[in-house]
């Protein structure tokens, strides 16, 4: 199968100013990252905040363009270019956000913010552009009468729902889901990620499924993607990455991540301290102040991204045989 | 004697359409040195309820308890004088948002030391050599320097952590914390976890923790009570409730975790909890309930047996010897 989406080197850097008279500043987002994503399946990123998945999500959506690195999507360049046809191809990947309560416009009925893409995108009538809609709606699980309602006589989880339905309103191949059910309670959570299932099986969607929590990326993906200050760090498959997990980071998350069962509490790895400052990276691996394994070559050198087993890891101790001992 | 004993709390909010109750009935004890979680989703009134105790809702609430007392003493009938003098010393709560509890227009140095000041009658300088220690003990590097800074210059975790040194700056004997992780990431969540709990050991703490994430609970807490719609549906201890949970809700909300899913789908839980205008007749969870009949379309429930979890369900399950 051929991959729908790949990145090789992307990256995206903010210019901060910080004063008419100093120099601006380099926020390195993103600092690089590599991966490819195959037709129908879903990548999971992973990571805390910071770690520059959100901004990754945007350059996906070509909400932004990047500053390094290249993009392409079903087999076409995204990034670089000028001459690229950004209105077909963004019709092609669309995005689904964190939060239901902000990403629908409250003074706009349910139908309306169903068919504007339609009306941007495409020129079908007013009625075909509302049989549309009215098939979409069932589609997620609302009902017909919804149409004229608006968001605020919806609860979280018909308004993610909604949000679900805008974005498949063009047909995309890939969608971006940016935090789909951090903000819904268990039960409702639950049924948003069957719905995402249902709708990948049923239209063979491809998933880029942004989280950081690690229950759900377990249940949700088929490969993952760690990320870590701007960097991934481990990339595998997901039985491979909860089986095996290699960086040190991955190590650490995991065993953070609360377990749903009283009788396995265990040890968990404890990280010292937070997330650096992004604007002021440490020099070399961009976790050795937080590693347990961190030696002199970690605190110089930037690791690769190598592979290492089943998965492709950037980190020293990993490369050297470091990690087990 | 429990630290806190807690009866037929309810709580009422006066709103434009009508009287809605938050909280409807729900009892809670405490011990000292005891870690209790209370889970629901949002809407469970378990949050109202904590609130109530702490006097920190509105004017529209209306607050009414059977029992009310802290280490045997009565605060129903305490002055709101007294009161105040439990509340914020020997009771103290942590909010889920830490950077919106914190006054953004003082140090954090100046909001630490006004407690010690206000419940201790400590001076100027003693107040402040304690909030050292305080922002030392809650693992804040550099306490000193940290003293003058604003909360805005401090990342979520540091004013958790800020939040948890000015609570426990009294030493209370029971501290309620409410999501106090819910906005953190996760290797922060289970730093901030292991602080409060190993302050709770040294300091012999009760804990009320509120939750509404099971993983959090399953590591965390001794005894859980969980909520739905503002009524107390289940109370057992941690394993008892992860293996053998009584009340339907649990049952359900334990199969929706991810974390637990065996195959493709999530057994998930159908509809949503019932608002102010869609109360259902009978049991609440009715309508989403999988065993549900006729009985539970119309009857309110009783609170079943202590072994049985308390349930507050006609038909609990898995009851001893039934099911096996």
């Amino acid at each position: 199968m051929s991959p729908i989406i790949e990145a090789t080197n992307l990256a995206r850097h903010y210019q901060v100013r910080r004063g008419p008279f100093s120099p601006p500043l380099i926020l390195k987002a993103l600092a690089t990252a590599s991966f490819t994503v195959d037709a129908g399946k879903t990548l999971a990123v992973v990571g805390e905040s910071g770690c520059g998945k959100s901004t990754l999500a945007r350059l996906i959506t070509m909400i932004e363009p990047a500053t390094d690195g290249s993009l392409t999507i079903d087999g076409r360049v995204v990034s670089g270019t000028e001459d690229t046809d950004f209105r077909a191809l963004r019709s092609l990947v669309q995005i689904v956000f964190q939060n239901p309560y902000g990403a629908l416009n409250p003074r706009q009925k349910i139908g309306t913010i169903l068919e504007e893409p339609l009306k941007i995108n495409t020129s079908l009538s007013a009625d075909e552009r509302r049989i549309k809609a009215l098939d979409m709606l069932r589609e997620v699980g609302l009902r017909p009468e919804h149409y004229g309602r608006y968001p605020h006589m919806f609860s979280g989880g018909q308004r993610q729902r909604i949000a679900v339905a805008r974005a498949l309103m063009l047909d995309p191949k890939v969608l971006v889901l940016d935090e789909p059910v951090s903000a819904l309670d268990v039960s409702i959570q639950a049924q948003i990620l069957n719905l995402l299932a249902d709708l990948q099986d049923k239209m063979g969607l491809t998933y880029v499924f942004i989280s950081h929590d690690l229950s759900v990326v377990r249940h949700v993906a088929d490969d993952v993607m760690v990320m870590y200050l701007g960097r991934a760090v481990e990339k595998a498959s997901k039985d491979e990455i909860f089986a095996h997990p290699r960086h040190p980071y991955t190590k650490a998350l995991l065993s953070a991540t609360p377990v749903a069962d009283p009788e396995r509490r265990g040890e968990r790895i404890k990280l010292e301290g937070e997330l650096p400052s992004p604007f002021n990276p440490p020099p070399g691996c961009a976790f050795n102040p937080r590693c347990p394994l961190a030696n002199d070559r970690c605190r110089s050198e930037t690791p690769e991204m190598l592979p290492a087993g089943g998965a492709t890891v950037a980190c020293h101790a990993v490369e050297e045989g470091r990690d087990t001992a | 004697m429990a630290l806190l004993e807690l009866r037929n709390l309810s709580v009422t909010f006066d709103t434009a359409s009508g009287p809605f109750k938050a909280v409807d009935g729900v009892d809670i004890s405490v011990d000292t040195g005891e870690i209790l979680a209370i889970v629901g989703e949002s809407g469970s009134g378990k949050s109202v309820a904590m609130l109530a105790l702490m006097g920190l809702l509105p004017n529209t609430a209306t607050v009414t308890a059977d029992v009310l007392t802290f280490e045997g003493k009565d605060m129903l009938k305490m002055p709101r004088r007294d009161q105040r003098k439990i509340i914020g010393k020997e009771i103290a709560m942590i909010f889920q948002e830490p950077i919106a509890s914190l006054n953004p227009c003082f140090t954090v140095g100046f909001q630490i030391t006004e407690v010690l000041r206000q419940h201790m009658g400590m001076d100027r300088g003693k107040a402040k050599t304690r909030a050292v220690d305080l922002l030392k003990t809650v693992g804040i590097p550099e306490p000193e320097r940290r003293m003058s800074a604003f909360p805005h210059q401090l990342s979520g975790g540091m004013s958790q952590r800020v939040m948890i040194a000015m609570a426990t700056a009294c030493q209370p004997k029971l501290l309620i914390a409410d999501e106090p992780t819910t906005a953190l990431d996760v290797t922060i969540q289970a730093q901030i976890l292991d602080l409060l709990r190993d302050l709770q050991r040294d300091h012999g703490m009760g804990l009320i923790l509120i939750t509404h994430d099971m993983g959090v609970v399953a590591e965390t807490a001794e005894r859980v009570v969980v909520q739905y719609a503002g009524q107390q549906v289940e109370r057992q201890h941690v394993k008892g409730l992860f293996r053998t949970p009584h009340h339907p809700y649990t049952s359900a909300l334990l199969d929706a975790l991810p974390d637990r899913a065996t195959g493709d789908r999530l057994p998930s839980i159908p509809g949503v909890v019932p608002g102010q205008g869609d109360r259902p007749e009978g049991c609440l969870f009715n309508p989403r309930c999988a065993f549900a009949d006729d009985t539970c379309r119309k009857v309110v429930p009783p609170h079943q047996s202590d072994e049985l979890g308390q349930a507050l369900c006609h038909y609990p399950l898995n009851r001893k010897g039934a099911a096996a």
